[in-house]
């Protein structure tokens, strides 16, 4: 639009405000507080969509109403290694049947409408994952243009093949894909971009992008109660940058389940740092792994948009982690006794439930939310011959004994599957740190406001924030 | 058999896009950019990271008249957008596929089927 601007990385990242209040048309600034504290729920409800406006929006481009599948010979099999009378019925939205393949098309969905209603030529999002092609396809459906920047490949110009196929898709929507090599810096790509565009800012993390996943939550809430009339006992979510878990939540409290466990599931990535131009091509999921789900958890605000819509920390009832080789060996059966080729990565919260089914009983559900599209390079066999290929040793065995970066070990049989949990005590701790040291930095101290404001976002108590800034544990 | 199928579909492929070393306006083409310097890169990047600059690859259709690889080159992307960098490749291949059948989950299905029948619990 300016285009005359000092695209320099200083100069471009100290006009960040700036560009991000064009791109995104929504002052952030309404709903600051003080200090840390800023209102969350006005956000969420003045600038978000009412579920009912969501559902219309999303009924435009023929987005949601995917089914929910019983998944009756997974549940036997995950029944075999439970106790008497345990082993919960096994439930899966399968999301892939939205355009695009994912429940993406969700987010994007609304954040086509806002750019749309809103008069923006084009729609911009950063993502490397099926963000990508649900932004592409709605903005197609819209008669807008995209441009998805993505960070696909090392300094060798290696790329990851499950990204690689995303940028395809993107493609055949009529998108532009621009590609970059490993580093945090792609946002200040995307800045740039934005600036030169002029177009709308399709981030992950906006109030209405957040809007669109509560529709999954509830559709999950009614098909469960329609097939079983019951709630389901637990949904579980693959969690990376805290939306999924967010709006699926938030989806579910408008449906009324008050006794339903919202359980995170990451891939566990421990060991392997985001921005390595070495670790980028070691690992084999690109998406729903500990590397985002964690640090998006400690701290949601680390993103495009000023005020992050995606607050994992005030909804997840637990959090778990499963490995790479527990995931590839799940969206084999999903294949095999489904009958669904899905996945990767989107089988990650399947494959946590595959264990925690057994602690339920057998008359109770938890439902899996989401399944993802498979494609070339986006499926186990590529994805492992990729691994080999970097010096990965793949093999059967213990679960255990998965090394990210080293070693993926498909398990040796189904009743191996377990979950390890990540204390979300521990997670809340790292959000006060972090909280602390923005404050420290200020020099003041915490303003009543404040307080309470923590206290929400870690689910607690103004006391538990009280004493952590005071004896820092 | 399929060992030297495979070498053959990427050879057919590599000379295809090594055949194509040059071309004309309007041709979709694939330009390569360094975007930040290894100095010029955000501060706290590991350090394999930041030993090396921040690169970007995009296609669009050529605006210059003619060109060969490793020219300096103008192009229009799909948006109209118009940019330059070096050109990296004429009519670039989407370089993926199913890979190879793994030998680690091939028995996987069979062995659940097994277990449902009551074969083996947990083989």
């Amino acid at each position: 639009m300016t285009g005359k601007n000092d695209v320099s990385y200083n100069s471009v990242m100290s006009r960040k405000n700036e560009i991000m209040k064009q791109a995104v048309g929504l002052d952030y600034d309404q709903f600051e507080e003080t200090g840390l504290a800023f209102d969350y729920e006005a956000m969420m409800a003045k600038a978000g969509y009412s579920l009912d406006e969501v559902i219309d929006i999303q009924f435009e481009t023929c987005v949601g109403r995917t089914p929910l599948v019983e998944m009756k010979n997974i549940s036997a099999l995950a029944r075999l290694s439970a106790q008497p009378g345990k082993g919960a019925r096994i439930f899966i939205k399968d999301e892939a049947c939205n355009p695009s393949g994912s429940f993406k098309a969700r987010r994007a969905a609304v954040s086509c409408y806002q750019a749309q209603k809103y008069g923006y030529k084009g729609v911009i999002a950063a993502t490397s994952g099926n963000y990508g092609a649900a932004v592409a396809s709605q903005a197609a459906m819209r008669g807008l243009k995209c441009i998805i920047v993505q960070e696909l490949f090392d300094s060798r110009g290696l790329c990851q093949p499950e990204i690689m196929e995303k940028g395809r898709a993107c493609e055949a929507y009529g998108a532009e894909v621009v590609q970059l090599s490993v580093g945090p810096e792609l946002f200040y790509q995307f800045l740039v971009l934005l600036e030169e565009t002029g177009y709308f800012n399709a981030s992950l993390y906006t109030p209405f992008g957040i809007a669109g996943i509560e529709t999954l939550g509830f559709e999950v809430a009614e098909q469960v109660r329609a097939t079983a009339k019951r709630d389901p006992a637990a949904v579980l979510i693959t969690h990376a940058g805290g939306g999924n878990v967010t709006g699926t939540a938030r989806g579910l409290i408008k449906a009324g389940c008050d006794s339903t466990a919202v359980i995170g599931a990451s891939v566990d990535l421990s060991g392997l740092h985001m921005a390595s131009d070495r670790d980028f091509n070691r690992k084999s999921f690109t998406t729903g792994h500990t590397g985002f789900g964690v640090p998006f958890t400690t701290w949601p605000d680390r993103v495009d948009v000023p005020r992050n819509a995606a607050r994992p920390l005030r909804y997840l009832d637990r959090y778990v982690t499963v490995t790479q080789g527990e995931v590839f060996y799940m969206t084999e059966l999903l294949a095999q006794l489904e009958g669904l080729e899905r996945g990767p990565a989107g089988n990650t919260s399947l494959a946590a439930a595959f264990a925690i089914a057994r602690e339920y009983n057998r008359d109770e559900i938890i439902v899996v939310q989401e399944t993802e599209y498979t494609g070339a390079g986006k499926h186990p066999a590529p994805q492992l011959t990729f691994a080999r290929s970097q010096g990965i040793t793949v093999r059967r065995g213990d679960p255990l004994d998965n090394k990210p970066g080293e070693t993926i070990v498909v398990p040796q049989s189904h009743d191996q599957i377990a979950v390890q949990e990540v204390e979300l005590s521990g997670l809340k701790r790292s959000y006060l740190k972090r909280a602390k040291m923005e404050k420290d930095k200020s020099g003041s101290d915490l303003a009543p406001l404040e307080k309470d404001y923590l206290a929400a976002e870690i689910r607690g108590t103004v006391n538990e924030v009280e004493k952590y800034f005071q004896e820092g544990q | 058999m399929s060992g030297s199928y495979r070498a053959k579909i990427a050879a057919v492929l590599r000379k295809g896009s090594e055949l194509m070393k040059e071309a004309n306006k309007g041709d979709w083409v694939q330009i390569f950019k360094i975007v930040l310097q290894p100095n010029d890169r955000a501060p706290g990047l590991p350090a394999e990271t930041a030993a090396v600059p921040l690169t970007m690859k995009v296609k669009g259709f050529l605006k210059n008249n003619s060109a060969r690889l490793g020219d300096a080159v103008m192009i229009e992307t799909i948006t109209g957008r118009v940019t330059e960098g070096e050109m990296i490749a004429v009519n670039p291949v989407y370089d993926i596929n199913y890979g190879a059948p793994q030998q680690d989950l091939l028995q996987v299905g069979i062995e659940a089927r097994l277990a449902l029948k009551g074969g083996k619990n947990s083989q």
